[in-house]
């Protein structure tokens, strides 16, 4: 994703860059957001409950758990939790660009906030690397145009298709949300530890939930999946993070490397 | 139409919001210790597999009771992950798998 800096030093040329990866990045944002519409409407949310949840928290991998827990009739105190635990490490997003930002002013930097995803930060962190500096309209053409526009538009058309079928299951659609799952935890494996978390996290889940039912066993895995990865060594072929919305290869250790090296100030 | 879920999705955002936020707000607040942020990196595989795992190998009985189950479904979720570690492509492993579930069941393998 990163490229050399000052590649690109004209800031509309770059902005023509930008919107052209974004457009590329707001297709597949798209057709997850479509998947996640079906998925919560199988889940029996109605179109006004899944269209919050995508303008509202505009979270992908917790949007998507939250699916999970709300079929397993998991309380919304451990939901709350968890959802916390899966957004913390958009903090390390915030933190690369909080120093180059200053000059924003607060309620910009609010708003900035509210849209910061994988994929807007991987995007407009490449896009800032390009010129060498940061861009604010850059950013808004990343986060909006490329992830909150495609993916709200498109959990409307998920949840509307969604209950159209009348029969999901016929079609296999029962399984977009596991195997939507299980996708988005293969994208987020990096290395040995982060495989045992995701192995030792099923494999709890499971055992647990045949004894005392999946609500318990489903928060037991992902919180104690994690205690056992930590104590393993780190190892194995490291492969950059992918983007748990769309779950893109958008390198976002790359991204963070890219920021660091900025110069100070927006434009 | 319900609408009970759309508390759920403030409540969800007032959760999310303060990562994205605070350290962009307030500078300096962010800096946690190595370990914490392992443990949070490693978060993300832990819960999705958990999620995964139990929707697809856990079935409720009529009685109120859970068995482990190896069904279609299993082999659908199973056919995404390869494809996705395969080609790093999640649409296609979500493509390959629901063709599989949707064919099993139309020839009455499930």
């Amino acid at each position: 994703m990163a490229t050399q800096p000052g590649a690109v030093v004209d800031l509309r040329a770059a902005r023509r860059r930008l919107l052209l990866d974004t457009s590329g990045i707001a297709v597949a944002v798209a057709g997850f957001g479509l998947v996640f519409g079906l998925s919560a409407r199988n889940a029996g949310y109605s179109p006004v409950e899944a269209i919050a949840m995508s303008t509202i928290v505009f979270a992908g991998a917790s949007q998507f758990t939250a699916v999970g827990y709300v079929t397993a009739g998991l309380p919304w105190l451990p939901i709350l939790a968890l959802t916390f635990l899966l957004n913390a490490r958009h903090a390390l997003y915030s933190a690369s660009l909080a120093p180059r930002l200053r000059g924003v002013p607060f309620l910009m930097r609010a708003s900035m906030a509210h849209v910061l995803t994988d994929e807007a930060f991987a995007l407009s962190a490449t896009h800032f690397f390009r010129i060498g500096r940061i861009d604010v309209p850059g950013y808004w053409i990343a986060a909006v145009l490329g992830v909150f526009i495609p993916w709200n538009l498109a959990t409307i058309a998920g949840v509307l298709l969604g209950g159209a079928i009348p029969d999901p299951t016929r079609f296999g659609l029962d399984i977009v949300f596991p195997a939507a799952m299980a996708g988005l935890a293969v994208g987020l494996v990096t290395g040995r530890r982060e495989a045992v978390a995701a192995g030792a996290g099923a494999a709890i889940g499971v055992g647990l939930s045949l004894l005392v039912g999946p609500s318990l066993g489903i928060i037991a895995g992902g919180l104690l999946g994690p205690g056992i990865g930590m104590a393993v060594p780190a190892g194995g072929r490291h492969v950059p993070p992918e983007s748990d919305v769309t779950g893109l290869p958008v390198d976002l250790d790359t991204a963070l490397d890219d920021v660091a090296h900025l110069g100070d100030g927006p434009s | 139409m319900s609408t009970d879920l759309v508390l759920l999705a403030v409540l969800m955002a007032l959760v999310t919001y303060p990562s994205r936020a605070v350290p962009l707000l307030a500078p300096g607040i962010e800096r946690l210790p190595p370990a914490a942020l392992l443990y949070l990196r490693l978060v993300g595989p832990a819960v999705l597999a958990s999620l995964a795992a139990v929707n697809t190998l856990v079935l409720l009985q009529p009685d109120g009771t859970y068995v482990f189950h190896v069904g279609v479904e299993a082999l659908g979720v199973l056919a995404c992950l390869l494809v996705v570690a395969w080609r790093r492509n999640l649409f296609l492993g979500l493509l390959v798998g629901v063709t599989i579930v949707a064919v099993l069941r139309a020839v009455g393998a499930a």
